[in-house]
């Protein structure tokens, strides 16, 4: 049932007995020059530190968080500095205000629940735990989840099944509210990556996703347009 | 019209040799011809080079992080068995199918008895060139079922009835004004010039298709052997709900998108939005580990990963290149292209365009149909430079040049040179050819534009210098004379 398994694994062990060489003709980059036969099977730990080539992201929290505010700006992505859960609830309201929402998807968790009690009584609230009506989340104005992290580097939001309501409630409706506190900005992909390992010894949640500013997509002459399948909004509720 | 119709293929699959070049040569005289879309073409590639530039630039060292992707790549790929069965064990331990498909047939029969087996009326899909490579949406509309696709480009592309036109920008060849004149006809939508009305009108259209479809199929750009993941790259979150919606997930996927370790991707993310299209990261960059798990609120019931080798394993046999299928398919060596910028994507014919398309084509699908893609190059290297896993791209066409010749010799040609040889070892005889060189030309006329031309393929679009009265030999002997 599994198909031409042992063929292929035969066709692969046949074609390696010749070894490769990595090398390359233009020799003056890197170490470019050099060639390696491969090395034996290693499993795991040849991963190096890749962070020292990738943009450097700074030392202190304040510089992080500036970076991560500057590239939310870039990707235009809102931040929104909260003092405290009321603060975000007032944010909501203003949203839900200028934009007639009647419906807002969420989640059950500690930053969201805390939101819960700030907003007004005639939005009406759908939540996605345990399961929902695919058609009734069609109909959600916006999202509003929590994550797993907020990565500086990148101006990224890290959400998984497990801390943002499931796969579809932080891409679905039009307009994603991500709520995080401040201790969650990580500096880059390496750390996020590390964070989920810690967090989740015995199994990853079955969807990770970077998310990186709201949808978008250049395919009609290259001329960027927000909405395309996902989100044409995506607001971050920063806490203390 | 429906949206289901098949996709006429570019190239009949059987055709023969000088069918299939051929198809080529007639391709690219069109297109050349085609000045406005080239220079429509040539712009948007010049938006995305600056993009890039800038994206590059504020990595700390790009030429090591290129350095530190190849040697990744390369120690997966060379231990590739290794690697995919620790991916299956850990994919199927939470729940998931592995299928692995030697061919085409293989994949596509299984994810139509699937389909069958499931009760599956309608699929929506994301971009998966792999579906394009083995012709997935054909066999699934002859089968009877509703197939849409949902990434913006290649919706217009099903539309169109046209193959993608480029692996990354599908449809970066349309103007605004062709693609509303697309939706008029199709969707009976109202005219429009703005590219953002035409992006809301496939959102509109689209949405409906995520919850209806039973079944959702994607590619996967890269196979975390460590923690059994597929990471799936985007900008337009087609493809999270394409996988997060319907009931059933398939995936189909090559042999070779293998990294060894989930924190392999802080590196290969970066890279691949940066390489492909000039920004840091994309816009969704999701990780799938099975199916849905207890305590999780949505995602699909059954999740399959199809293991795609369709001839991958012969390129893996050619150690020389074997880096090839490092390749994490971002489309910068078509961006760079002169080639590309002037015969445009649809002219190869081929599902993989560009530089790396020339290299691996003429291993998936036959040497000798496909070697007169290894000319299709100036060997300038922009491909190889452009590359941030450093395949060797412009060498392996000289490496498929050399093996076609090498497998196929052609009769005539070694008979040209052995007249050369003949004749360059003896010089009276060199020494008469140059004298009667001019001649010969003024003789040429006579002939000139004919079958009979021994100069036709330089002559048909340029004049043929004209051969000096004086031979160099000649005038050097004449000086030494006359310093003496």
């Amino acid at each position: 049932m599994n198909g031409d398994r042992e063929k292929i694994l035969g066709r692969i062990e046949e074609a390696l007995q010749v070894p490769a060489r990595l090398s390359h003709h233009g020799a003056g980059h890197g170490n470019g020059g050099q060639s390696h036969a491969a090395q034996p099977f290693a499993g795991v730990q040849v991963t190096a530190p890749f962070r020292e080539w990738l943009p450097p992201v700074g030392h202190e929290l304040k510089e992080r968080l500036e970076l991560f505010a500057r590239q939310s700006s870039a990707l235009r992505t809102e931040l929104c500095e909260c003092a405290d859960a009321a603060a975000a609830g007032a944010r909501i309201t203003a949203l839900a205000e200028a934009g007639n929402w009647k419906k807002l998807g969420l989640h059950a968790g500690a930053l969201t629940d805390a939101i819960v009690p700030h907003l007004p009584s005639s939005l009406e609230l759908f939540r996605t735990d345990g399961g929902y009506d695919k058609f009734a989340l069609e109909t959600c104005d916006a999202g509003l989840t929590e994550c797993e992290c907020l990565v500086a580097q990148t101006g990224s939001v890290c959400v998984t099944a497990r801390s943002s309501g499931g796969r579809a409630l932080s891409v679905f409706p039009p307009h994603h509210l991500a709520v995080a506190s401040r201790s969650q900005l990580e500096p880059d992909l390496t750390a996020a990556y590390e964070l989920l390992a810690r967090r989740y010894p015995h199994g990853y949640p079955s969807f990770v996703s970077f998310i990186t500013g709201p949808s978008r997509t250049g395919d009609i002459e290259r001329i960027l347009v927000l909405g395309a399948h996902g989100p044409k909004w995506l607001t971050i509720l920063l806490l203390p | 019209m429906s949206v289901t119709e098949t996709i006429a293929e570019p190239v009949a699959a059987a055709a023969v040799s000088d069918g299939i070049m051929d198809q080529f040569w007639n391709d690219v005289d069109r297109t050349t011809a085609d000045s406005a879309r080239r220079a429509f073409v040539r712009k948007a590639l010049r938006g995305y080079e600056v993009k890039r530039d800038e994206t590059k630039a504020s990595f700390a060292d790009w030429q090591a992080a290129r350095e530190a992707a190849a040697r990744t790549k390369f120690e997966a790929v060379n231990h590739l068995g290794q690697y995919l069965r620790q991916f299956e064990e850990k994919f199927t331990s939470r729940g998931g199918k592995v299928f692995w498909a030697s061919n085409g047939q293989q994949a596509r029969d299984y994810i139509l008895k699937l389909a069958a087996d499931r009760g599956v009326r309608s699929i929506v899909k994301s971009k998966a060139m792999t579906s394009e490579e083995i012709h997935l949406n054909d066999a699934l509309e002859e089968s009877g079922y509703k197939v849409v696709e949902s990434d913006l480009g290649e919706f217009i592309q099903q539309l169109k009835r046209e193959p993608p036109y480029h692996f990354v920008f599908p449809c970066m060849h349309l103007r605004r004004d062709e693609i509303s004149a697309l939706f008029e006809k199709e969707l009976g939508s109202a005219k429009t010039d703005s590219p953002e009305e035409l992006t809301m009108i496939a959102r509109r259209f689209l949405r409906r298709q995520y919850i209806e479809a039973d079944m959702g199929i994607s590619g996967g750009n890269f196979i975390v052997a460590e923690t059994g993941m597929i990471s799936i790259t985007e900008n337009e979150g087609n493809a999270r709900l394409t996988t997060a919606m319907p009931r059933i997930h398939v995936a189909l996927i090559g042999i070779e998108k293998v990294v060894p370790h989930l924190a392999d991707l802080a590196l290969f993310l970066p890279l691949l939005g940066t390489a492909g299209a000039g920004q840091w990261l994309t816009c969704y960059n999701s990780m799938y580990s099975g199916p849905r798990q207890e305590g999780e609120s949505d995602g699909p019931e059954e999740f399959h990963v199809v293991l795609l080798d369709n001839h991958r394993t012969r390129l893996l046999a050619d150690a020389e290149q074997r880096d090839a299928l490092h390749c994490i398919r971002c489309g910068a060596c078509l961006n760079v292209c002169p080639i590309f910028k002037n015969i445009g994507g649809h002219a190869y014919g081929t599902t993989y365009q560009g530089p790396i398309g020339s290299v691996i084509t003429p291993h998936l699908r036959g040497l000798q149909n496909w070697k007169h893609l290894s000319g299709a190059s100036s060997l300038c290297g922009a491909c190889t430079e452009a590359c941030p896993v450093k395949i060797d791209i412009h060498h392996h066409l000289l490496h498929n040049r050399r093996n076609a010749v090498a497998e196929k010799p052609l009769w005539w040609e070694k008979w040209v040179w052995r007249g050369f040889a003949f004749a360059m070892r003896r010089p009276w005889l060199y020494r008469l050819g140059v004298r009667l060189a001019p001649l010969a030309q003024k003789l040429h006329p006579v002939i000139q534009g004919t079958p009979l031309d021994p100069l036709q393929a330089w002559t048909q679009t340029r004049e043929f210098p004209e051969a000096a009265p004086t031979s160099f030999h000649d005038l050097w002997q004449q000086r030494k004379g006359a310093k003496r």
